[in-house]
């Protein structure tokens, strides 16, 4: 296929991915918001988050201070803000659009409504956010249940999956880097941590349900960073993350793209055959740090390989 | 002004003609509420399908629906033979004179064109003289702008030989049509047009390089940001081919290649959407950032076909287009079956005279506008319109033409205070490549104001469904 093709469909699923994230980050301190504790506390957590996911510098240049119902906004709905859902959908639409014949109808009508619906609802006066992110949520799901259900098993399919999951590894990397210090050993022995901020961190990663389900016990932070690391079975873990763009990796290769393939499955062995205690005496920060570094040169490598060839290849 | 035009549906004294009866007698019978329903829901459909065209000149990134109009414009069987027949019969001559153009030039030295007009043409590609391109065909896709006058005839109103659009719109109009009115359809024969995209396909393989067993054929866009773009994404899908941007091709050694996921492709033919100017930055516009750079020498050298040829834009001309009955009967030997407009030629001293003494009546256009830009409509012009007109003709006589105001034909439409006559005219896109053929119909362009004679979409045109009926 086309390079420019799948470097289309690539930016189209990333985003969606994007915007699912931003939702899921909005909706669990949208929650915490609604709860009575310390305004400080909520105010840290988002500041931290925002802080992840480089947006904090957007953010004050348009607000003084970290009020919850001005983060809200800014994440969701800022139509000038490259980072928002708003725009996050907007670049999927645009993306699609680009390659709309390359997509079945179902999955174009898919985003193009998700995108009409978006502008609509951004021009009304007051919006609810917890309806827009659960909004956001549901469109991001019928957006991936189209995408599995009617396209072909081609590379077209391939890269749209690199796309997702590299994106989701990305996002969930930054969370946790967010909540790092909640993570640090020792944490276990000292403080009972908030449960509002694990809350906070689990219901970002829909893993909420999953860690009772799994561990049936108190929430303890070596617990919540193996679940979201080192699980395989677990969706959103940075072990399936790459479990995932390595298959789908391995199914698109082409001349120049070996030594890209053998980094992938690299970080995937390493989480594979990874334990919890030597990970955490390295120091998750340490360890997410270098993780996030990989997966951007893993990005760019996939750049060049596949989507943007140098000229006359 | 203008007779009382012609009504594609009724006879002048009001009774229904033969073709529309039965469909006639159905509207009679259908609810106000269920047709306004149906209008909003063919809105709804085409808004979710994103059958939208970029309008320029507006805000970035703004889409607009082209207005779809729920009441078909009906070709009885016997009238569509007539016009396939003259229709086939123009294109072919049409081909030929650009073949002879680029070739031996016969028809300027037997003085049937003033060679000065060909030659002079900003449209005419010298790069193109004596380059064979397959089967000699040049206007592989041609959308011949037909209209009906008062008198009922059709008329050849302008021929588009460079990149013909609104195909797509003939393709979706059905599909809403059936979707909509499923009863209609089950009550009239009326002639498919589907499977458009498994010619067009077909014809542009009939015309690869010679040699290529199984060619690759890819569609040239200029990006999601033309006017045209859905239909260009639209027509790539349909065929099952790759829908490129010049970015995407390269030239080496003489051979065009994409880029693919999977390294350089080879490609054979080429349906560009984008005009000759911005196809090779070497040879055209340098400034082009949509062609490939090299293009020119694949194609000169055989390596690769581009539909539509480079250098139609000589034979569509307005300045050309007063000739083509000429070259039906030079080439073809035959009399014209389908006329044209009469035009007057403002660079000729006579015509020149008579049109600046009847602007008021007259259509004037400039040789090279198209999409309803650059025109002047004598009776619909205020004073001032029209002395501009009469200071930029004396100034620049061979940049215009002028032709009378036709009353085009009328087809009921829904409009804001119910169903009104308004004017229409018909694009059928005639293939040319190992035969020609046209799929029955074409794009039926409506005027949507009331009195309007421009049914450009960029002027507040819409379109309808365009019913051929079988015997």
């Amino acid at each position: 296929m086309l390079s420019r093709t799948a470097d289309h469909l690539y930016w189209m699923s990333r985003y969606i991915e994007r915007a699912e994230s931003l939702a899921r980050m909005v909706d669990a301190h949208y929650r915490m918001s609604l709860l009575p504790h310390s305004p400080e506390e909520l105010a840290g957590s988002l500041q931290a988050t925002m802080k992840a996911l480089h947006m904090e510098e957007a953010y004050t240049e348009r607000h003084k201070t970290i009020e919850p119902k001005d983060v809200f906004q800014f994440v969701s709905l800022d139509r000038d803000y490259s980072g928002s859902i708003f725009s996050c959908l907007r670049s999927a639409r645009e993306n699609a659009r680009a390659v709309r014949g390359s997509l079945t109808s179902e999955l174009w009508e898919t985003l193009n409504s998700t995108w009409l619906d978006a502008r609509a609802q951004s021009a009304r006066r007051s919006v609810d956010i917890g309806e827009f992110v659960e909004w956001v949520k549901e469109r991001s799901h019928l957006t991936r249940g189209v995408t599995i259900g009617t396209m072909m098993r081609d590379e077209a399919f391939h890269f749209t999956r690199i796309g997702t999951f590299l994106e989701r590894a990305d996002s969930t990397a930054r969370i946790l880097t967010a909540h790092q210090s909640d993570l640090m050993p020792g944490a276990d022995a000292g403080v009972v941590p908030d449960p509002y901020q694990w809350s906070v961190l689990l219901r970002a990663l829909s893993a909420f349900e999953v860690y009772r389900r799994v561990y049936r016990d108190v929430i303890t932070p070596s617990r919540v960073a193996e679940l979201l690391i080192l699980r395989d079975d677990m969706p959103r873990s940075l072990l399936r993350c790459c479990k995932e763009v390595y298959g789908n990796l391995k199914s698109v290769a082409n001349q120049q793209s070996a030594e890209t393939v053998r980094r992938a499955g690299e970080m995937h062995a390493i989480l594979h055959f990874a334990r919890m205690e030597e990970l955490l005496s390295v120091g998750l920060p340490r360890f997410l740090e270098q993780f996030l570094a990989k997966l951007n040169d893993l990005g760019s490598r996939i750049a060049s390989d596949f989507l943007v060839p140098p000229a006359e290849a | 002004m203008p007779n009382t035009p012609y009504n594609e549906m009724y006879f002048r004294e009001g009774a229904g003609r033969a073709h529309y009866l039965r469909y006639s007698q159905w509207l009679g019978e259908q609810p106000a509420d269920r047709l306004a329903q149906k209008r909003a829901e063919a809105d709804a459909l085409f808004h979710r399908v994103g059958i939208t065209f970029a309008v320029y000149g507006q805000e970035e990134g703004s889409e607009r629906l082209i207005p779809f109009d729920i009441v078909p414009r009906v070709l009885p069987h016997e009238e569509w033979i007539r016009l396939e027949t003259g229709l086939k019969q123009r294109v072919r001559a049409l081909n030929s004179f650009i073949h002879d153009i680029y070739h031996d030039q016969q028809i300027l030295k037997a003085g049937v064109i003033p060679a000065e007009q060909v030659l002079c043409n900003s449209q005419y590609r010298p790069e193109m003289q004596g380059v064979d391109v397959p089967g000699g065909i040049y206007a592989h896709i041609a959308g011949i702008d037909i209209v009906r006058d008062d008198a009922g005839e059709f008329k050849v109103l302008e021929d588009n030989l460079r990149v013909p659009s609104g195909v797509s719109y003939m393709l979706e109009n059905r599909k809403m049509m059936m979707r909509l009115f499923p009863e209609l359809f089950s009550s009239h024969r009326v002639a498919p047009v589907d499977h458009y995209p498994d010619v067009l396909l077909d014809n542009l393989r009939s015309v690869a390089p010679t040699g290529v067993a199984d060619p690759t054929v890819v569609l040239l866009t200029a990006g999601a940001h033309n006017s045209a773009y859905f239909e260009h994404a639209f027509l790539a899908q349909q065929m099952g081919i790759e829908l490129v941007e010049g970015q995407d091709l390269f030239v080496r050694d003489e051979a065009v290649f994409m880029r693919t996921t999977q390294g350089p492709q080879r490609v054979d033919v080429i349906y560009r959407r984008i005009d000759d100017d911005f196809m090779d930055p070497l040879v055209f516009r340098p400034d082009s950032m949509l062609g490939v750079p090299g293009l020119l020498t694949a194609y000169r050298a055989g390596h690769i076909t581009i539909a539509n040829a480079i250098g139609t834009g000589v034979a569509d001309d307005k300045s050309i287009y007063p000739y083509v009955p000429e070259m039906i009967r030079f080439y073809l030997g035959q009399s014209p079956i389908i006329g044209n407009v009469h035009t007057w030629m403002l660079r000729k001293p006579v015509d020149r005279e008579y049109v600046l003494a009847h602007l008021a009546e007259l259509v004037v256009k400039e040789v090279h506008g198209a999409g309803g830009y650059g025109m002047l409509i004598g009776p619909a012009a205020s004073k001032e319109e029209i002395e501009k007109f009469r200071q930029q003709i004396i100034a620049t006589p061979e940049r215009y033409i002028a032709q009378p105001t036709l009353a085009l034909s009328t087809c009921p439409t829904f409009a804001e205070a119910g169903l009104a006559p308004r004017h229409i005219d018909l694009r059928p896109f005639v293939l040319s490549g190992r035969d020609v053929t046209i799929v029955p119909g074409g794009l039926t362009r409506v005027a949507l104001r009331e009195g309007s004679l421009v049914v450009n979409s960029s002027q507040g045109g819409g379109t309808k469904d365009t019913w051929v009926l079988e015997t």
